[in-house]
């Protein structure tokens, strides 16, 4: 292992998930949910009662926040998407990531932010587990195949 | 005005990702690949939200109701069970698979990635099929 220093980004990242915990504090303080978006997808695909309304809010928010961003910050703090992976990886991936985030009840938001915020042990388990299987299948398709 | 300060805290998440790298595919896998060039950044992107996330969590541990009046809806499970550490694997193997997590991907698809588009259709996919099978699995 070596640290690539160049491409170390620890202010914009650091800020970044400031941002994450103050929005995932306030929508606990101020609406009572937690913000979990497998949680909050899960909501909108199969709405169960007009409570669901606060979901579609805020999934409005996250698809707003790449335009708004263009406009409010400066190009080189936005990190745009390059993805390595094949249309064919791309689709068996995002089965994998919808099934499991189910199958475990969140994903990096639910279980990383909140769950660890609230020291919840059965979050810190899931983070643990999909940290695992996430370095050992990059390594796999980066220096094993 | 609730689904306004709601919007606003989507924005604010999503604006968090695109800061973070989070939205990146080819830096989540720079910070996944400890076997190459490892890129620590997103390691902060935890640390900055949990500790921001302490400090709110801990406040609303003695709160009673939320800001808005409603219940403070606490998750109820605590249980280290087979469905959360298999699901977890699972989730983990598909984010190293191509760099996307669920929150991540939203918001690449709403700059317009094509990829990141596939794979919400699939991930939704997924949920889906999970739905059908999961009375037979648990």
């Amino acid at each position: 292992m070596h640290i690539d220093w160049l491409h170390f980004t620890p202010w914009t990242s650091l800020l970044g998930g400031i941002l994450l915990g103050i929005s995932a504090a306030v929508l606990f303080l101020n609406s009572g949910r937690i913000l979990g978006i497998t949680g909050i997808l899960e909501g909108v695909l199969a709405p169960k009662n007009a409570d669901s309304t606060w979901r579609f809010a805020f999934l409005l928010g996250l698809f707003a926040a790449p335009l708004v961003a263009k406009f409010v910050l400066p190009a080189e703090l936005i990190h745009a998407p390059r993805v390595d992976a094949s249309w064919a990886m791309v689709i068996v991936a995002g089965l994998l990531v919808g099934y499991g985030t189910r199958w475990g009840a969140g994903c990096t938001s639910g279980h990383g932010i909140c769950g660890l915020s609230r020291l919840s042990l059965r979050s810190l388990v899931a983070t643990l587990s999909f940290m695992s299987t996430g370095f050992v299948t990059v390594f796999v398709i980066r220096h094993v195949l | 005005m609730q689904r306004v300060i709601e919007f606003l805290l989507g924005l604010v998440f999503g604006v968090g990702l695109l800061v973070s790298g989070m939205t990146d595919p080819g830096k989540v896998q720079a910070f996944l690949d400890v076997g190459g060039a490892w890129d620590p950044s997103l390691a902060l992107v935890m640390g900055g939200g949990v500790m921001v996330g302490l400090l709110g969590f801990t406040w609303a541990k003695n709160k009673n109701r939320s800001f808005s009046g409603s219940a403070l809806q606490w998750p109820e499970m605590t249980q280290i069970d087979k469905p959360l550490v298999l699901g977890s694997l699972m989730f983990g193997t598909g984010w190293g698979l191509a760099g996307f997590c669920p929150g991540p991907a939203l918001v690449a698809m709403a700059a317009g990635n094509d990829k990141a588009m596939v794979f919400v259709l699939t991930m939704m996919a997924g949920m889906v099929l999970f739905e059908r099978f999961k009375t037979r699995d648990n």
